[in-house]
């Protein structure tokens, strides 16, 4: 092991110099802050540690990292972090990237790398909504969303990131929200630890063009109401009194407050986030604070047999088995001939 | 040359006939050379049952030849027996469907690899179910199984003419006259005769396109190559020579694919090739690979150059090592996906938003693309640039004899790693240059002390900051280019060849060296003297290039597009003469009409 390896970290130790420039109140600062602390209690070097990013104020991420880092071009981060993880598997790959940005014009690339299983953790800000470029709706905005693109409401359907990574056969899913603070440290520090893509949304709000986007949710006066922390092991229990709790429907979830209609502590389901099946994790992270709560903690983390692994034992495994000490002793192990 | 093989009811006189007759209306000449059984039945997929016609067409043919280039196999006996008559490196056609456990028993094989038996490369190798498709051709025809089975010569038929660019008019006036009083089976010779065609298309078969014998060749140990193989091993030389992880991230595209195949299997040399989602990622994950410190390289043809545009000004930006290999292919969009062009060199030369400079090469021939793609690399490395190396259908699927090159054979490549002294000192910063070349120092991720961040936001020269200060940005573009003109001094300067006292001088660059050097020698034999100077480096070109040019009363710049290096020439040297002879055919050249070509230039 690396002889720092063991060295302490503290935030600052990821953190550099630059000014911040996103907009005083963006939801981006938390998360910055909380990445930093989410690096220190990992503590991974900050020189072992990349961070890369697309377009977008997100995307502008890196520039405030004391660590190695790589503000790349629209839609291509996952992309350029495959490549990186491959190339130099034993530094930790981070990916910063919006909605726009991780599942519009990157879409394909997020989905293979999902379905890749690369080692690398995407942090995707979801503010729903193109900020950068100054306020049209993106790729998660509702149905009939306003904005300078759609002023007659959008007619299109958006994606639930969640239920991409899924299709995509991911198997890490967590969500936070940009105010709860320690929410995404625990959930970027459990993606970290995680071997394989991590995928984290962070609804964050963009005080500029979608000011309020999550509010529905993220309202202190009804956040307890309208959200469930989900930990692996524990009763799936919420509320600002504690006493509502996820129940089985038939196929479906329902939520209940104990003690009513006859339902107990017993009827409350225990949150599995390693079984495989994705069936009951999708349900999970399709809840959207209507009718069932939204699920914010860890969905999903099922260990699988990463790209970049796999590929490393290959590559070792061919090399034992028929390996050649250089192309010249490869080549002439094959048909040649001589002239004298 | 192509021998027609099969048993002697499979009728492969009737193909190998039609083909000739197709290939001679076409102003082919041809030599043929039937070659039938002695027992007028023999048992059927038996050894002695083998039939064979070979038929050569060329330029100056008077023979037939010893060896074939091409061997279509209508079953494992016809295998056998004809294996001996294809030249080394020549491409074989099977009937994979005529080759199960009792047809190799009857061919007398040992085991149940015939291909590993007799010594074949899987390079080599098209195994076709001729078979299948030729009852699935005729499934709703109405013909008995064994009409139907008749019908396969002709399927093998087509896929020759589409490998050799016959159209299938003449072959179809050919079976017309044969089946004329039989429509039903003219019909089916004729949807099979397409089907074989449209196999061929569908699949994008191709065969090495020629070959060259050298005549004294140095001595060493020699091997077979061809330019897209030679293009994946210059990788890996490279690789070995700079000490850095070779890392390949490619989509599949005709003709460029062979690159990716050659270094997928090259894992026994350490060599990660991975294939991406599309032309973007491959390139992406390329450059994810360069900044994390290997040597990085994406293969592609022209229509996947043009997706891989932004990323690569990233490249340009981010000013990290990269090398883009473009298989050229017939344009514009999907264009002609097996045929040969250089119309791709404005695109390397310019498809990038801003101004967004970087080194593009050619390799000559198909030797020359091992030598090529080794020095892309260096220049990539060494100058901290993206390279586009410019190959081309032609010298890809081209074969040759190769000498397997010494240890020593080639110089160590030095990555520009950030000086020791400099990093003591606290002063090195993500653009800190040398000051000779004005290439930026790699810092290599994982190095304690150098972590840093880059982009592709215009930075500041020093700190690498995001800047948008005017006078920075002046600077910065300068820089850019100013790196990339440094690199004249760290190439060879251009050569000429042939009677370098001539008036006229032939011009080329790329895979048509070949053709243009036969062209050159052909006129000077003529009594038309005639130089020839040839680029492989065009972006930036020689040091020499003015002077050269400027010796001669014509320079005469031949290339298969509309005038690309000739205007690329005629922007940089506006004193020059240039006169032009282009092709845009998705043919390479032929010598007679480039000799033709060059003595009506000069007579005018």
């Amino acid at each position: 092991m690396h002889k720092m390896e063991n060295q302490t970290y503290t935030a600052s130790d990821y953190k550099n110099g630059q000014s911040v420039r996103w907009c005083p109140g963006c939801g981006d600062h938390a998360i910055l802050n909380t990445l930093h602390k989410a690096m220190a209690t990992l503590g991974v070097p900050p020189h072992r540690t990349a961070v890369i990013s697309g377009i977008g104020c997100s995307s502008r991420l890196p520039y405030y990292m004391n660590t190695y880092g790589f503000h790349t071009i629209h839609g291509r981060a996952a992309a350029i972090a495959t490549g990186f993880k491959i190339a130099n598997p034993e530094m930790s790959v981070w990916q910063i990237s919006g909605d726009g940005d991780g599942l519009a014009i990157g879409g394909n690339h997020f989905i293979h790398a999902v379905r890749r299983n690369i080692d690398i953790n995407i942090v995707l800000f979801n503010n729903k909504i193109y900020g950068l470029t100054k306020g049209q709706y993106s790729p998660t905005s509702p149905r009939g969303f306003v904005s300078k693109s759609s002023p007659y409401g959008t007619v299109e359907d958006p994606f639930i990131p969640a239920e991409l990574a899924f299709g995509a056969r991911g198997n890490f899913f967590a969500r936070s929200i940009d105010v709860e603070l320690a929410t995404s440290q625990e959930v970027l520090v459990a993606a970290a630890r995680h071997k394989g893509t991590s995928v984290v949304e962070i609804l964050q709000n963009c005080v500029i063009f979608n000011n309020g986007i999550h509010n529905a949710i993220t309202d202190k006066e009804y956040r307890a109401d309208r959200t469930i922390h989900l930990r692996h092991g524990e009763k799936m229990l919420f509320g600002a009194e504690g006493n509502r709790g996820l129940v089985q429907d038939g196929f479906l979830l329902k939520a209940v407050t104990l003690g009513e209609d006859g339902y107990t502590i017993d009827d409350v389901l225990v949150h599995d986030a390693h079984t495989p099946s994705n069936f009951l994790h999708q349900q999970l992270a399709m809840m959207d604070g209507t009718d069932l709560p939204l699920a914010v903690g860890v969905i999903r983390d099922v260990e699988a047999p990463t790209y970049n692994d796999t590929l490393d034992a290959q590559v070792a495994d061919v090399r034992a088995h028929k390996g050649h000490a250089s192309l010249r002793d490869m080549i002439l192990a094959g048909s040649t001939w001589e002239v004298k | 040359m192509v021998r027609f093989s099969g048993d002697s009811g499979d009728g492969m006189q009737l193909a190998g006939n039609i083909f000739t007759n197709v290939s001679a209306a076409l102003g082919c000449r041809v030599s043929t050379f039937p070659d039938y059984p002695a027992e007028i039945r023999a048992p059927q997929g038996s050894l002695s049952g083998v039939s064979g016609f070979q038929v050569s067409v060329g330029k100056d043919v008077h023979t037939p030849g010893d060896a074939c280039d091409v061997l279509v196999a209508m079953n494992p006996a016809a295998l056998k027996q004809n294996i001996r008559f294809l030249r080394r490196g020549g491409t074989i056609i099977v009937d994979i469907d005529s080759f199960r456990p009792a047809d190799l028993r009857k061919a007398e094989f040992a085991t149940d690899d015939p291909f590993g038996e007799l010594g074949i490369d899987d390079n080599c190798l098209l195994q076709v179910p001729v078979t299948q498709m030729t009852r699935d051709a005729l499934a709703d025809s109405g013909l008995d199984n064994k009409s139907m089975l008749k019908c396969r010569n002709i399927f093998a038929l087509g896929l020759v003419c589409w490998l050799f660019d016959r159209p299938l008019d003449e072959a179809v006036a050919h079976l017309s006259s044969k089946f004329g009083r039989k429509p039903a089976i003219l019909e089916a010779n004729k949807r099979v005769l397409q089907a074989g065609f449209d196999y061929g298309h569908n699949v994008h078969a191709s065969v090495p396109t020629y070959r060259i014998e050298s005549e004294n060749p140095r001595p060493g140990v020699y091997t077979d190559i061809n330019g897209n193989t030679a293009t994946a091993w210059g990788l890996i030389m490279a690789s070995e020579k700079s000490g850095l992880p070779l890392f390949l991230g490619s989509y599949p595209i005709t003709p460029a694919t062979d690159i990716l195949h050659e270094l997928a299997k090259r894992k026994d040399l350490g060599v990660k090739a991975v294939q991406m989602e599309d032309e973007i990622a491959g390139v992406c994950s390329a450059i994810g690979a360069s900044f994390a410190g290997n040597l990085a390289v994406t293969s592609t043809s022209g229509p996947g150059l043009a997706l891989k545009s932004e990323a690569i000004g990233l490249a340009v930006m981010a000013e990290l090592p990269l090398v883009v290999i473009d298989v050229q292919r017939g344009g514009p969009s999907t264009g002609l996906p097996t045929k040969t062009e250089q119309t791709d060199l404005m695109q390397a030369l310019y498809g990038r938003n801003g101004e967004c400079p970087l080194c593009v090469v050619a390799p000559a021939t198909p030797t020359d693309c091992f030598d090529m793609a080794f020095q892309a690399c260096r220049i990539a490395v060494e100058h901290m640039t993206p390279v586009i190396l410019l190959s081309d259908a032609f010298i890809g699927n081209g074969a040759s004899a190769w000498r397997v090159p010494d240890d020593n054979d080639y110089p160590a490549i030095h990555a520009p790693r950030v000086p020791e002294e400099l990093k003591a000192s606290g002063k090195w910063q993500p653009y800190s240059r040398d000051p000779e070349t004005l290439v930026r120092y790699w810092a290599v991720p994982g190095t304690e002390g150098l972590a840093h961040r880059i982009g592709g936001l215009e930075k500041d020269c020093a700190c690498g900051a995001i800047s948008t200060d005017p006078a920075n940005h002046a600077r910065m573009v300068e820089t850019r280019r100013e790196k990339i003109d440094r690199i004249a001094a760290d190439i060879p300067e251009l050569e000429v060849l042939c009677d370098a006292d001539a008036d006229t001088l032939l011009v080329g660059w790329g895979g048509t060296y070949g053709h243009l050097h036969a062209a050159a020698s052909e006129l000077c034999a003529k009594g038309v003297p005639t130089a020839f100077a040839h680029f492989r480096y065009i972006n930036p070109l020689p040091a020499n290039t003015a002077e050269v040019l400027g010796r001669y009363k014509r320079v005469i710049v031949a290339e298969l597009n509309s005038g690309m290096m000739a205007d690329w020439l005629q922007c940089h040297f506006p004193g020059i003469n240039i006169r032009r002879i282009n092709k845009v055919q998705g043919q390479p050249f032929l010598v007679g009409e480039l000799v033709d070509a060059v003595e009506k230039t000069v007579a005018e």
